[in-house]
């Protein structure tokens, strides 16, 4: 890869159905670039946790994906409500998820803890009122 | 082993109409999909009550082998029609989730 490839996608809020679709389309890209199977599962896990986050907390946002020669890079921007105090939701169990959604399986608290986990660096920038931009890299 | 395989030794039913050539070395169960999307194995069949569509998303992302529906839950016409689109296989038991993870064990080891 002499240059870097872009992939951009809309996360709508309101189709908790297409949850999981945008980290779909770009592991399948990762796949076609014969990235190691490693990096491969490190970046899904990852941006699957924040797409999902955007979706049942901000009301949907956008997933940027690049991948250059030496990295892959996810940003999910989202201009939901913002998270209070990062320490607290960086915490495994914590969740402010609502029963429903709960209910589906999703709000287990364990969503920023994994990318934090995965990402070889995880970046979260957040201001109440105003979003959540999240941004996670893998080393190829 | 082959999901079509294992289905045939399980007696399990086919749901999609995916081909069920997938290989399959595990199995995993859980329902609370963070924790199956990072715990789960690639080819782990993964045996989970949740029937809706977003179950589709954490077995290709994950890499799964299939989805296995316990205790004859009825399974959503859009989440079968997702899985189908994105090659993912799901298939249905009247076994528990314990009894399927002890069977499929046994016929893997
Ligand atoms: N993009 C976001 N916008 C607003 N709040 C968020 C966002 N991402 C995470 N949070 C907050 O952080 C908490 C913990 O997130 P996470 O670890 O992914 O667990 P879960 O999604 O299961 O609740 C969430 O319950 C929510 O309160
Ligand atoms: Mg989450």
């Amino acid at each position: 890869m002499s240059k870097s490839i872009q992939l951009h996608f809309e996360l709508p809020g309101n189709d908790l159905a297409l949850a999981g679709e945008a980290s779909s389309k770009v592991k399948k890209t990762l796949n076609q670039l014969g990235l190691k199977p490693a990096v491969v599962k490190k970046t899904a896990v990852a941006m699957y946790e924040a797409e999902i986050n955007a979706i049942i907390h901000a009301g949907g946002g956008t997933l940027a994906a690049t991948i250059d020669q030496e990295k892959v890079v996810v940003v999910v921007r989202d201009q939901g409500p913002g998270i209070a105090d990062l320490e607290l939701a960086m915490q495994e169990g914590y969740s402010t998820a609502p029963e429903k959604i709960r209910e589906m399986g999703f709000g287990a608290g364990m969503g920023l803890p994994n990318m934090k986990r995965h990402a070889d660096l995880l970046e979260i920038e957040s201001a109440v009122g105003q979003g959540t931009v999240v941004t996670i890299i893998v080393y190829l | 082993m082959t999901v079509a395989e294992l289905a045939t030794k399980l007696n399990l039913r086919l749901l999609t109409k995916t081909e069920a050539t997938k290989k399959v070395t595990g199995v995993y169960t859980g329902d609370l999909l963070s924790w199956v999307m990072s715990h789960a194995k690639k080819n782990d069949a993964w045996v989970t009550v949740h029937t809706h569509v977003n179950i589709v998303a954490v077995a290709v992302l994950a890499e799964l082998a299939c989805i296995i529906i316990p205790e004859g839950i009825a399974v959503e016409a859009a989440t079968l029609a997702k899985a189908e689109a994105e090659g993912v296989i799901l298939l249905g038991s009247d076994l528990t989730a314990a009894e399927l993870c002890w069977r499929i064990y046994e016929v893997l080891h």
